[in-house]
């Protein structure tokens, strides 16, 4: 919470604090409640330059092998130093503890961040090479050694391996998993809560696991070979407890005055979970689900483990290697040729777009609390509560209509 | 006169009357809707089972063949009937540990500018920045930690092995620093390099349970802070940090339960080694998860016995961190309020 003004401004009033105007003391001028002041601004800018040319001056006179890192650990040392020195000049310790500490906060910030668009970007900038020859996208790898050029061959099989994949995964995992969140809600007793414990502790379940886990019985005990269908079960496992925690979470927001108010009215259970509690969590659910999905699509281990490599389109997701695009990539960053690498970056890319574009999507779609319509979904209920109300009067009129009859 | 009839008052001393039952006819489609439900829960369950069981037994000939010295032996020869788990197992829980120093400064700082510091317009983004984090795949973050940070981090681990070296882990025997010719290959590779890569990839996970830890300090007890002259650090160290320490020890938890089960970034960083590694900055470096991705390929029905076995371990190793973590957010004050 940010609206309190902290009230150790005593020693700024030279400068903070709004003057009388001159002549009519009477009229008290409105202060300015404003965490920062110029003299901050000041400050945290001389202590900047003075650090900066500090760290250069070392950097170029006393240091002389010192590279770029040590340049910013350097000045970044050096601005706190000074930025502290400065405050000190004319506030107490604990000011200067404050000040130090908001630098402090707001560099892990900043650092973190940069360290997400470091890795995003320097995926894209090395998937740069690839990503122009068009066959990259409409061929294969069946006639593309290792030594052929970026101009040859392509990752049409990963796309297709991983969209069939995640398909077959959300076929599975959605309806389980949001049976499952409407369980641990709607039942009562030991039971539900039991399993939310464990889709608790599933949800870290390492991914090697999974692939080990649809290894040993899916394959290994059952005796199916490995292929599209038994990678999809392992990034399944994967995404269950996953969409489950999400959606048990949106749930449980769902008023429990609508449940009780469709209940009320007559409507049976299952009644009331089908048209009040899924409908009025959709957006969360969406957002769950779509989340997952993210999930499941750049999982690589599971998939190392059941699906098999092969480097060609593969419909058949009963038999056969089925390779994905996190699949692809790993292999292909496997081996020391540069347009092999280059073709890692692209898979890589090509992944990484997937799943921004899911996340914005679950964004976009979703993002809303229960209950909360967007303008469409409101101007649909509201057609659809008009349409009621038509049926509702059609039906009061012929039965007025009727009862006039037999009269 | 008229009488009038009235329902029996339960008086102070009469027996307090016990609650009704509530009887609901669970004929019809509610029974099976209600069958239906209880069925996806169970099955759940039931996998959850299924994975540790399958584990056991498909590890049990691994096991019963090993016996006591799978956990300390320091090889993985399965075909002579060499091999256990006390290299990967240190080696899991070394890089976990380089994660964990790395990530929780990290998300403690992102969690108190989100929670604090930021304006309220940029929260919102924030919070999907990190969420994106998280599902940025494992297998770029290991493209970008073996392309990019294992050259960019050899200073700073020359830099570290030079002037701390009387750390422990921190040394590397027969190994100048100071020498400008040295073979830098040395410094690649190492636990050093995969722990940072695994730093980034948990932060995300421990940042958000901080966060929420953090946002729920009552607004009351802040303002109280504030007027009794606290500064804005002050109120965090008196308020925020107290009343969310909770959420921040189950979030690093979560976060090593994370960290050790880790694969692909981790697999495609380390030289893998079978000796017990505790220089972290040197090369070579082991975890059960990237032993059981390199090996499982060339691996007869015994070789993977083992394997399921190390996974098994590695299964029951986050199961008890991770229940523990949960067990931790679930007693403090901030954990109870969800």
């Amino acid at each position: 919470m940010t609206t309190t003004t902290p009230p150790y401004r005593s020693a700024w009033q030279a400068i903070d604090a709004p003057q009388a105007p001159e002549g009519d003391p009477a009229v008290e001028v409105r202060r300015s409640t404003a965490v920062r002041g110029q003299a901050d601004i000041i400050v945290i800018i001389g202590a900047g330059v003075a650090a900066l040319s500090l760290a250069t001056l070392l950097n170029t006179r006393v240091i002389a092998s010192a590279g770029f890192g040590s340049f910013v650990v350097v000045a970044y040392l050096a601005f706190l130093v000074l930025y502290g020195v400065l405050v000190s000049l004319q506030d107490n310790s604990r000011a200067v503890l404050d000040r130090l500490a908001s630098v402090v906060v707001h560099s892990l910030a900043l650092l973190a961040l940069l360290a997400l668009v470091f890795v995003v970007g320097f995926t894209f900038w090395r998937g740069r090479e690839a990503l122009p020859h068009l066959n990259f996208f409409i061929t294969d790898m069946q006639r593309a050694g290792p030594l052929d050029p970026l101009s040859v061959g392509g990752i049409l099989h990963a796309v297709i391996g991983t969209l069939i994949e995640i398909s077959i995964a959300l076929i599975i995992t959605v309806p389980l998993g949001l049976a499952c969140a409407v369980y641990l809600n709607e039942a009562r007793g030991p039971l539900p809560r039991f399993v939310r414990t464990v889709v608790e502790a599933m949800t870290a379940l390492p991914s090697v696991v999974a692939g080990l886990f649809i290894l040993a019985s899916w394959i290994l005990a059952l005796g199916f070979v490995r292929s599209g269908l038994a990678a999809a079960l392992a990034i399944s496992v994967m995404m269950l407890p996953i969409i489950i925690r999400a959606s048990d979470v949106v749930i449980r927001l769902v008023p429990g005055s609508l449940r009780e108010a469709s209940l009320a009215m007559g409507a049976p259970r299952w009644r009331t979970a089908w048209h009040v509690v899924l409908p009025t969590a959709r957006s969360g659910l969406t957002t769950a689900v779509l989340l997952g999905a993210a999930r499941g699509i750049g999982e690589t281990s599971p998939v190392l483990l059941t699906a098999g490599y092969g480097a060609s389109v593969n419909f058949n997701f009963l038999s056969g290697p089925e390779v994905s695009l996190p699949l692809a990539t790993f292999t292909f960053s496997q081996s020391p040729q540069p347009t092999m690498i280059a073709r890692a970056f692209g898979a890589a890319t090509v992944l990484l777009a997937l799943v921004l574009v899911l996340f914005a999507l679950a964004r976009t779609l979703g993002g809303r609390p229960p209950g909360e319509l967007s303008a469409r979904a409101q101007q649909a209920r509201g057609q659809q509560s008009q349409r009621d109300l038509a049926r509702f009067m059609e039906r009061e009129q012929a039965r007025r209509m009727g009862a006039n009859y037999a009269t | 006169m008229t009488t009038i009839t009235m329902a029996p008052v339960p008086g102070p001393d009469s027996p307090p009357e016990s609650a009704r039952k509530v009887r609901s006819a669970s004929a019809g489609a509610d029974g099976i809707f209600r069958l239906s439900l209880q069925g996806a829960g169970l099955t759940v369950l039931i996998l959850m089972c299924a994975i540790g069981l399958f584990l056991f037994y498909r590890g049990a000939q691994a096991l019963a063949d090993a016996r006591l010295k799978f956990l300390y032996t320091q090889a993985w020869e399965p075909s002579s009937h060499n091999f256990g788990i006390a290299t990967v197992i240190t080696g899991t829980l070394l890089i976990a540990m380089v994660a964990i120093v790395f990530a929780v400064p990290l998300a403690t700082g992102v969690a108190l500018y989100i929670s604090e510091y930021a304006p309220r317009k940029l929260r919102r983004a924030l919070i999907n920045l990190v969420d994106l984090m998280a599902a940025v795949p494992s297998v770029v973050f290991g493209l970008w930690g073996f392309y990019f940070l294992s050259e960019k981090v050899i200073p700073l681990a020359k830099f570290i092995s030079a002037h701390f070296g009387w750390v422990p882990f921190l040394a590397i025997r027969d190994a100048n620093p100071n020498d400008p010719l040295e073979d830098l290959t040395v410094y690649k590779s190492s636990t050093f390099i995969a722990g940072i890569v695994v730093a980034l990839m948990i932060m995300p996970i421990i940042c958000s349970v901080m966060r929420e830890s953090f946002t729920q300090a009552p607004i009351g007890e802040r303002e109280g802070a504030y007027a009794l002259g606290a500064t804005r650090w002050g109120m965090i160290r008196a308020v925020v940090l107290p009343f969310g320490r909770g959420g921040m020890i189950g979030g690093t938890m979560l976060g090593l339960g994370r960290a050790m089960g880790e694969t692909i970034a981790v697999y495609m960083i380390i030289s893998p080694t079978f000796q017990i590694q505790p220089e972290i900055l040197r090369s070579g470096a082991n975890s059960v998860s990237s032993l059981i991705a390199l090996k499982y390929g060339a691996a007869g029905p015994f070789e993977l016995s083992a394997l399921m076995a190390a996974g098994l371990a590695l299964f029951a190793l986050t199961l008890v961190v991770n229940f523990g973590a949960s067990a931790v957010i679930a007693r403090t004050r901030s954990g109870q309020m969800t």
